[in-house]
């Protein structure tokens, strides 16, 4: 490979004049390229690495400016701070929907983005790039001598019939911190009631709230929970000690999140925008056999399970849980049932 | 001889430019209309889900402990989204206080009506289809108005409407074709009878005054109908002039034989030479009226009977030897030998009558023209499937070069200054042998002087 990392990873960059917390910022290719790609996302440096280098081979004159903040920093600095982002990368799809809404994006058509499926793009603005699903991860010891439950209605089963077992040994997200988890929970509860009864046999077992997927993930590899709720399956399994717990995907219904990118309105170079957004997108639908490149492949996870999948729709629908009167009274009968106080 | 027919445009082309003008009137109208119509629905589609998503979300507002409580519905949304991938605006407002939404999303203006009012406006640089209702909640002791605002844009209707424009396009383009290639086939056909009358009366023969029995379309009656009286009227002209000039030979005729007696005998009488010689002169001139009225007799009754043609067979042979034997003293008289030669048998189908007055008239024109002390001769034969009757003298021929002239009515020969004749001779021969379906030759001996005359009939 010509195009290597020239740049390293930088904590915290001082990125000047800007209200928004970074995270990380990596710039890939030689930084005396002509053109930067200036791209804002919430995915992990580590995962999109492949897939830039990808494009950095077809496109050996581009530097690659890579940002991660969260998904809340990133819907500010696109609709508040107006920063200059080419591209946007979020797993946020209520955010993403809400930036299209209110017109922070620009629309972008071509042959990459027309094949894609009509779930899979909102208007001319927003494409999703990943399906990932909304796992149970059950830990092996913790499951010993016990069936693993297959759905939610197993779950709850499980739990009534050994409260003690599993007291204080639940996780699951607390969606007044995670923007992923309340996207999760709302779109269950819209899905089926089951979600509010196991919420309930959740919060009556003392369950632990967390802010993130990989903090859950890494408490049921330790042993220190057994069951987390709503992680991302994308992360657990990608996780190299995977063989410690079991990640399912219910069979009542899972809910599937789409990574989507959408191109900022006032983005400073729409033509180098419109190339990255296509080799994404040709890298996640086009079968390319370039899937190791693909960010958060969850294609084999999938695979013959589209009855339960409830993709979350993207759309206008998704503006109704970011209203703060239904977050507040969504939150107050949440935090009701998993607090019990 | 036709008399040069001014036209002025064109019936086929006046129905093609009326027609392809309404067709195309018609076509733009349809577009327009399913244009337009299809507007009004897809606006109707936009308003109705529009209510009924405010209506939806008005449904879910309450009042508790004076604080407005609000669950909007996500079947709101997503009923907006089923039609169309549009952005979704709303505003939710209690008495003058601002609740939740867009906060700078405009009102619509009301009217006195209960609502829902819609109105179409810019928001955020786009076209809004905008609706705003309210409901009244008891709050207190005066009940407050919530009032909710929902606004969507028109990206999806436009699509929709470029589509409905392009297929209204279409099909106007296609009406419009079929009608023109109709107008074309209509054109053609609504005027083809009138290229069958024309054909019809063009192809008839120049005395054929028949009236035009074939039926013709109702509109071409009154045409018709003046066409066939107008011919009626000129058949009627053209026999009473002929039955005029018939009866005016035959009266002049009978008097003239009174006189030409009278002179005879006068002749006999007067002994001066310088008297005799005038009344000769005088006799001569009698004769010339008498045969001049018997031509025209004749042709009066060639006319007559070539219209109710006698069909019999006839020896020809026998024909023209009666006809020498006939001719024989006038010829004596001028001392001019007839002589009949016959080639064989021939015989024809037709009208004796005619056929002796065809002949006739030619050898009574050899007769007059050649020198006293000369031989006619009358030659019978055959080939070809024809019968030829060849009359040749030894007179001072015909001046070939007007030929054909010669066979019309009433013409003669430049030559022929010094004789009397009435130039009808030829034309009855030549209407007798076409009535017949011959024809009349003319020309001069090939061998010495002399006109050389073919009557020729079809064989039997």
């Amino acid at each position: 490979m010509r195009h290597l990392i020239i740049s390293l990873a930088v904590i915290l960059w001082p990125f000047s004049a800007s209200a928004f917390d970074i995270e990380e910022r990596v710039v890939f290719g030689a930084e005396s390229n002509p053109q930067t790609v200036r791209v804002i996302s919430t995915g992990d440096v580590r995962v999109f690495e492949p897939m830039i280098n990808g494009f950095l081979a077809e496109n050996p004159t581009v530097t690659v400016d890579y940002t991660v903040v969260s998904s809340s920093e990133l819907m500010k600095a696109i609709s508040i701070d107006k920063a200059a982002f080419d591209v946007a990368i979020s797993s946020a799809m209520d955010l993403q929907t809400k930036l299209a809404n209110d017109g922070f994006t620009a629309p972008y058509s071509s042959q990459a983005t027309e094949p894609l499926p009509e779930w899979a793009r909102w208007r001319q603005d927003v494409f999703a790039f990943t399906q990932e699903p909304a796992a149970v991860v059950l830990s092996k010891d913790a499951f010993a001598g016990l069936p693993m439950p297959q759905s939610r209605q197993d779950l709850i089963s499980l739990l009534r019939q050994y409260p003690d077992r599993f007291r204080g040994k639940i996780g699951t997200y607390d969606l007044r911190d995670s923007g992923l988890g309340y996207l999760f929970a709302t779109q269950d509860s819209r899905t089926s009631e089951v979600y509010w009864r196991l919420t309930e046999v959740m919060g009556a077992l003392d369950a632990k709230l967390y802010c993130c997927s990989s903090n859950m993930i890494n408490d049921v590899a330790s042993g220190k929970l057994a069951i987390a709720y709503n992680v991302l399956g994308s992360y657990a399994l990608s996780r190299a000690d995977k063989d410690r717990f079991e990640v399912m995907l219910p069979t009542d219904f899972t809910t599937v999140m789409m990574r989507t990118a959408l191109i900022p309105q006032n983005a400073q170079n729409k033509d180098l925008a419109e190339p990255f957004v296509d080799y994404l997108l040709q890298v996640a639908w086009n079968n390319t056999g370039q899937t190791s490149q693909q960010p958060y492949d969850s294609t084999a996870t999938l695979a013959g399970k589209e009855n339960s999948l409830r993709r979350i729709r993207l759309g206008p629908g998704l503006l109704i849980f970011l209203d703060e009167y239904k977050k507040r009274s969504f939150l107050t009968a949440w935090e009701n049932a998993i607090l019990q106080e | 001889m036709s008399a040069e027919v001014h036209s002025r445009g064109s019936i086929r082309r006046r129905l093609m430019v009326q027609l392809l003008l309404g067709a195309a009137v018609l076509a733009i109208a349809l577009f327009f209309i399913v244009q337009s119509l299809a507007r009004q629905l897809a606006e109707e589609s936009q308003d109705n889900i529009l209510a009924a998503a405010v209506s939806a979300i008005l449904d879910t507002t309450s009042v508790r402990d004076g604080e407005i409580q609000l669950d909007l519905p996500y079947s709101a949304f997503s009923m907006l989204s089923n039609i169309s991938n549009d952005r979704v605006f709303y505003a939710v407002r209690f008495g003058d206080d601002f609740v939740t939404g867009y906060s700078d999303l405009p009102v619509v203006t009301k009217d006195d009506s209960f609502g829902p009012w819609f109105d179409t406006t810019t928001y955020q640089d786009d076209e809004v289809r905008i609706v705003t209702a309210q409901r009244r909640l008891a709050s207190g002791e005066t009940p407050l108005a919530v009032e909710v605002t929902l606004a969507q844009t028109r990206d999806g209707q436009r699509d929709q409407l470029m589509w409905i424009s392009q297929s209204a396009a279409a099909l106007g383009t296609g009406f419009f074709v079929s009608v023109a290639v109709l107008a074309l086939l209509a054109a053609r056909s609504s005027i083809s009878p009138i290229l069958r009358l024309t054909q019809s009366v063009s192809r008839r023969g120049p005395k054929d005054l028949r009236p035009v029995a074939a039926p013709v379309p109702h509109e071409m009656v009154p045409l018709v109908a003046a066409l066939n009286s107008f011919m009626d009227r000129l058949k009627n002209s053209l026999t009473r002039s002929e039955e005029f000039i018939a009866d005016a030979a035959h009266r002049v005729r009978t008097p003239l034989a009174t006189v030409r007696t009278q002179a005879e005998i006068t002749y006999r009488r007067v002994e001066k030479d310088e008297n005799r010689a005038s009344i000769r002169e005088m006799i001569r001139a009698i004769d010339e009226s008498s045969r001049a009225a018997g031509q025209m007799l004749d042709h009066a009754m060639v006319t007559f009977r070539t219209d109710h043609l006698e069909q019999q067979a006839i020896d020809l042979n026998a024909l023209a030897a009666e006809m020498i034997d006939r001719l024989h003293p006038m010829a004596e008289l001028r001392e001019i030998e007839l002589v009949l030669e016959q080639q064989g048998a021939a015989s024809t189908i037709g009208d004796t009558i005619l056929l002796q007055s065809a002949l006739r008239n030619i050898l009574d024109n050899a007769i007059k023209y050649s020198p006293a002390d000369s031989v006619i001769t009358l030659i019978v034969s055959q080939d070809a499937g024809m019968a030829h009757l060849t009359t040749s003298d030894r007179g001072i021929g015909l001046p070939i070069d007007d030929a054909e002239r010669l066979k019309s009515r009433f013409a003669r020969g430049a030559n022929v200054e010094g004789v009397i004749g009435s130039g009808l001779g030829l034309t009855i021969a030549d209407e007798v042998a076409r009535a017949h379906g011959g024809y009349l030759t003319i020309a001069n001996n090939s061998k010495g002087p002399g006109a050389c005359v073919t009557l020729s009939f079809p064989l039997q």
